[in-house]
C-alpha cells in the first residue's frame, strides 16, 4: 500500500512539477527583470532548508490558520496537513528547484537563435515554445522529471512534517521504512528499503538509457 | 505625387559602443548588399529590420508598416525571410520538417505572390538532402536548406546576414550560383550584408556602405563603384560590376563573346552558354589602361572606344578615371587607373575620346 | 608540498580532538546521552549537578532509537538516560551497559491537550468527538503515543477515534501538529506544556495506561568515571526530584 500510494504521489508531484515548473523555468532563462536571480534564490531555497524547517513552514502554511486551510475550507475541511493532497503541495515545493533547474539549463543552453528562427519564420512565441524551444531542451525535461520523481520517491522530512503517518492516505514508503527501524523491525525495513534502491536504480539507468539513444538518434 | 521607395529604413540608438544612425531607401527589386567593415551595424540594421532588436525609428516595406513611433510589428508578424550566418536549421527535425517549418508541415504548390515548395527545391537543388538529417548535411548545404526555408515563409523582403561568412572557400563557390539563380528568378528584394567585396561584385545590384553605424552612401552598385568621391573607387581593388548578355562564341579559341551597354568583350570561357544568357563582368580599376588611338599590334583583345567622364587623382602617383563605353561615353561605366605620368603624357583630359584597352574580365554567370 | 602541509593540519586537528577526548574521559567530566524529550529538565539538572558536586556533566541531545545506536557504534557516552526502558535493557544485555546500575529517573505522563481554550474539558472531549483530527505519537515506535492508544482503549473510545487519528513520528512532531492547530487537539506529554497555560488539557489519570518508564544506565566507557557515576547519584536524589517533577514527570519516589 505505501509503494503504491508512494508511486502515485511522485506521479502526480511529478506531472504537477513539469507543469508549474516549465513556465518557471521558462520566465528564469529568458527574462531580463533584476529581480530574477532573487526569484531563482527563493525556488532553490528547499535545496539548503533542512526538510523539518520546510515541513514545519509547510504545517502552518497548510494549516487552519494559514492559506492551505481556506481553501480547504473550501470544501469544509480545516487543514490540508494529513491529507494526500496536502502531500502533494508539500512534495511539490519541496521538488521544485530538481525539477526547474535542469529546465533552466537547458533553455538556456539553447540560446536566442532558435527562437529568433521560429519568430523569423512566422511563428508566434506560443507555436515556438512547444515546436521549438521544448523539444530542444527535452533532455532538461528528461532530467528534471527523473529528478523530480526520484526526489519525492525519496523525500521524507517533509512528508513526517505534514502527513500524520495515515496508512494508505500519507504514509509514503520512506515514512514506512523509518517507522520500521524505529520499531526496530528490520527485515520488513530491509525489504522495503531494499526494493527502493532497486526501483531508483532501474528509473535511473532506463531514463540514461533512453536520453542515449535519443541522443543518438537527433545525430 | 512622388512613388514611396518600396523598402525605406531608419533606425537610430544606442549600440553598444556607438551609436546606429541608418537610414536608406532600396528597391523593391534586386538585391541590395549591406557592405562594410565589421561592426559597422550592418548585422543591426538586419535585425532591426526583422524586429528581432528594437532601436528608435522606423521601417516600412512594400506598402506595409512595420515600424513607425510606438507602432512595433512583433517579428513573426513581419514577412521577412531570415537567413541568419550559421544556418541555424532545427535540430530536431528533418530537411523537409525544416523546410516545411512556415506552413506547418503543409507543401503549397507555386502561386502568384507565392513561392511554391517544389520552386525553392528544383532552384537550391535540395531534392537529394531531403531524407538527410541535418547534422550530416555539409555547411554548404545546410545553408542552401536555410534560404529554402527563409523563401518558403513567402518573404516580402528576404534578409541575409552575411550568409556565406561561416563558410569555407569551397562550400562558399558551391553556394553562390544558387544565390546568383536565385537573383535572376525571384521577384523578392533582398539585403545581403557582407563585407567581402567580392559577393557584392557578384551579386548585388544596390549598395549600401556602411562606416561606424552611419550610411556613407547608397544607390545603384554601378553608380556607386564609380563614384570617385567616394572611399571605393579609390581603393586598390577598385572595380565595376557589368550586366552582360552572352552574344556568341568562338568554339576554335574558346572565347565568350558578351553585349553590355556601349561595347562588347572577349573573355575566355571553359563552356559555351547560349545566347542571351545573362552574366555579370567584373573588370577591376587596374586592368583598364588608355591610348589616344587604337594601337596597331597588341595582344590585348578588348579595345574598346570610351570617353573620359570624370578623373581624380588619387596621391601624387596615380589617377583614377571614369570612362563612358561608346563613342558618346553614354554607355556602361568603367574605372581605370594611370599614373599621373600617363595622364600627362598622353595629354588626357575629361569629355575626351579614348580607347580603353582591357587586359581581362573576370566573369559569372547567370 | 602543500599535501604535507594539509596533512599535517589535519594530524593537528585529530590530535586536538583526541586531546579533547582523553580530557573529556578522565577530567571531572562526563558525558550524558540524553533522550531530547527531557532537554530542558537535563539542563537545569547540569547545572544544580555542577553547583553540588563541581563536576560538568555534558549532554548530547537525541531520539532515543538514535542515542542507542550511536552507543553500540562506540559513541563515547559515559551515562544514558533513555526515554524508554527498553533501550537501557538491551544496552545492558549487549554488554555496553553496566548491569544493575538501571532505574527509572522519570514517568512521562501523558496529556490531552489543545490549543484551543476551549474544547478539552476532559474524558467527555474524547467521548463527544467533536472535532475532526487527533495527533498522537506513532504507538509502534514512540511509548507516548503507546500510552495515548491504551488510555483510549481504556475509555472506550479508541475504535470511534481511530479514523481521526494522525500520528507524528515522535512526541515533539505530535506536538507540533496540535499546536499549529492542523489537529484540534492531541496527546502530548505533559513535560512538553507544564511551562505554560496556553489551550486547554486534560492530564490522562495514570491507572489508565501503563506508566512511561524513562530509565537510566552507566554505560561500560563511564565505569571508571566518578563524575558519571556522581551524576547518576545526583538523578537519584531528592533536589534533582523536584526539578523533575516541575517539568511534567513523575519520579519513582511518587509513583
Amino acid at each position: 500500500m505505501a509503494v503504491r500510494l508512494t508511486v502515485e504521489l511522485a506521479t502526480l508531484t511529478t506531472a504537477i512539477l513539469l507543469i508549474v515548473g516549465t513556465p518557471v523555468a521558462w520566465w528564469l532563462a529568458r527574462s531580463r527583470a533584476w529581480y530574477k536571480e532573487a526569484v531563482a534564490a527563493i525556488v532553490a531555497l528547499p535545496l539548503v532548508l533542512p526538510p523539518t524547517v520546510l515541513g514545519f513552514y509547510l504545517l502552518v502554511t497548510l494549516g487552519p490558520s494559514g492559506p492551505g486551510g481556506a481553501l480547504a475550507s473550501l470544501w469544509g475541511a480545516r487543514t490540508l496537513a494529513f491529507t494526500f493532497e496536502g502531500l502533494v503541495i508539500g512534495s511539490v515545493v519541496y521538488s521544485l528547484p530538481f525539477v526547474v533547474q535542469p529546465i533552466r539549463n537547458a533553455f538556456e543552453a539553447m540560446g536566442d537563435r532558435p527562437l529568433e528562427v521560429a519568430a523569423t519564420l512566422r511563428a508566434s512565441p506560443w507555436r515556438s515554445f512547444w515546436t521549438v524551444a521544448v523539444p530542444l531542451a527535452r533532455p532538461g525535461f528528461l532530467t528534471g522529471a527523473v529528478l523530480g520523481f526520484a526526489h519525492t520517491v525519496g523525500e521524507f522530512g517533509v512528508v513526517l512534517m505534514i502527513g500524520g503517518n495515515i496508512p494508505g492516505e500519507t504514509k509514503v514508503l520512506s515514512v514506512a521504512i523509518y517507522d520500521y527501524v524505529e520499531a526496530l523491525r528490520w527485515r520488513e525495513a530491509n525489504i522495503l528499503a531494499g526494493g527502493m534502491v532497486v526501483f531508483a536504480f532501474i528509473v535511473i539507468l532506463s531514463m540514461m538509457l533512453i536520453e542515449k539513444r535519443m541522443r543518438r538518434a537527433g545525430e | 505625387m512622388s512613388v514611396r521607395p518600396a523598402i525605406e529604413v531608419a533606425f537610430a540608438g544606442e549600440l553598444g559602443k556607438f551609436r546606429l544612425d541608418a537610414r536608406f531607401d532600396a528597391p523593391g527589386k534586386g538585391i541590395t548588399a549591406l557592405f562594410g567593415p565589421s561592426g559597422c551595424g550592418k548585422t543591426s540594421v538586419l535585425r532591426c529590420i526583422a524586429g528581432l532588436q528594437r532601436l528608435g525609428g522606423a521601417c516600412r516595406v512594400a506598402g506595409e508598416v512595420w515600424q513607425d513611433g510606438d507602432v512595433f510589428l512583433p517579428p513573426h508578424r513581419r514577412a521577412v525571410g531570415y537567413v541568419f550566418q550559421e544556418a541555424s536549421l532545427f535540430p530536431h527535425m528533418s530537411v523537409r520538417a525544416n523546410l516545411l517549418y512556415s506552413s506547418h508541415g503543409k507543401v503549397l504548390p507555386s502561386a502568384s505572390g507565392r513561392i511554391g515548395f517544389d520552386e525553392v527545391v528544383d532552384l537550391l537543388g535540395l531534392d537529394a538532402l531531403m531524407g538527410r538529417a541535418t547534422q550530416h548535411l555539409s555547411g554548404g548545404e545546410r545553408q542552401r536548406v536555410a534560404v529554402g526555408r527563409a523563401l518558403l515563409s513567402q518573404p516580402r523582403l528576404l534578409l541575409m546576414d552575411e550568409p556565406l561568412s561561416a563558410l569555407d572557400r569551397q562550400s562558399r563557390d558551391e553556394i553562390l550560383p544558387f544565390l546568383e539563380r536565385l537573383h535572376d528568378t525571384l521577384e523578392i528584394p533582398a539585403f545581403y550584408v557582407t563585407h567581402d567585396m567580392a559577393e557584392v561584385e557578384r551579386l548585388a545590384d544596390h549598395l549600401v556602405l556602411m562606416r561606424a553605424g552611419k550610411v556613407e552612401a547608397a544607390g545603384p552598385l554601378g553608380g556607386i563603384q564609380a563614384d570617385v568621391d567616394l572611399s571605393l573607387a579609390r581603393q586598390r581593388e577598385a572595380a565595376v560590376s557589368l550586366d552582360a548578355v552572352v552574344a556568341g562564341y568562338d568554339r576554335r579559341y574558346g572565347l565568350a563573346r558578351l553585349d553590355v551597354a556601349g561595347g562588347s568583350f572577349l573573355v575566355p570561357s571553359a563552356a559555351e552558354h547560349p545566347v542571351g544568357t545573362g552574366a555579370r563582368l567584373r573588370i577591376g580599376a587596374g586592368e583598364v589602361s588608355l591610348a589616344r588611338e587604337a594601337p596597331h599590334a597588341t595582344s590585348i583583345l578588348n579595345l574598346l572606344p570610351a570617353r573620359i567622364l570624370q578623373a581624380r587623382p588619387i596621391d601624387e602617383r596615380e589617377m583614377i578615371l571614369v570612362l563612358g563605353l561608346g563613342a558618346e561615353g553614354d554607355g556602361a561605366t568603367l574605372l581605370a587607373r594611370l599614373t599621373r605620368m600617363s595622364w600627362d603624357h598622353l595629354g588626357l583630359a575629361p569629355g575626351m575620346a579614348v580607347v580603353a584597352q582591357v587586359k581581362s574580365a573576370a566573369l559569372s554567370l547567370r | 608540498m602543500e599535501l604535507r602541509v594539509r596533512v599535517k593540519g589535519a594530524a593537528a586537528g585529530f590530535a586536538v580532538v583526541l586531546g579533547l577526548l582523553t580530557a573529556s574521559a578522565s577530567a571531572d567530566q562526563t558525558n550524558v546521552a540524553v533522550a531530547a524529550n527531557f532537554t530542558e529538565a537535563a539542563n537545569e539538572l547540569g547545572a544544580a549537578f555542577k553547583a553540588e558536586t563541581g563536576h560538568d556533566a555534558v549532554f548530547s541531545f537525541g531520539a532515543t532509537g538514535q542515542l542507542y545506536t550511536q552507543i553500540t557504534q562506540g559513541a563515547p557516552f559515559e551515562v544514558f538516560l533513555s526515554a524508554d526502558d527498553v533501550r537501557t535493557a538491551k544496552v545492558i544485555e549487549e554488554g555496553l551497559g553496566v548491569n544493575g546500575t538501571d532505574f527509572t529517573y522519570a514517568i512521562g505522563k501523558i496529556v490531552l491537550w489543545s490549543a484551543d481554550a476551549a474544547l478539552v474539558k476532559g474524558e467527555e472531549t474524547l467521548k463527544a468527538g467533536t472535532f475532526a483530527k487527533i495527533a498522537m505519537a506513532n504507538p509502534e515506535t514512540a511509548p507516548y503515543g503507546a500510552a495515548a492508544v491504551e488510555a483510549m482503549k481504556a475509555l472506550g473510545v479508541y475504535d470511534g477515534l481511530q479514523a481521526r487519528i494522525v500520528q507524528g513520528t515522535n512526541i515533539a512532531q505530535t506536538y507540533q501538529f496540535v499546536e499549529t492547530g492542523n489537529a484540534e487537539l492531541g496527546f502530548v506529554a505533559l513535560s512538553q506544556i507544564a511551562a505554560g497555560d496556553r489551550g486547554s488539557r486534560w492530564v490522562v489519570p495514570a491507572e489508565l495506561y501503563t506508566p512511561i518508564k524513562q530509565d537510566a544506565v552507566l554505560l561500560k566507557k563511564g565505569e571508571q568515571s566518578a563524575a558519571a557515576k556522581a551524576f547518576l547519584d545526583f538523578l537519584k536524589g531528592p533536589a534533582a526530584a523536584a526539578v523533575i517533577e516541575k517539568y511534567g514527570y513523575g519520579t519513582g519516589s511518587a509513583n
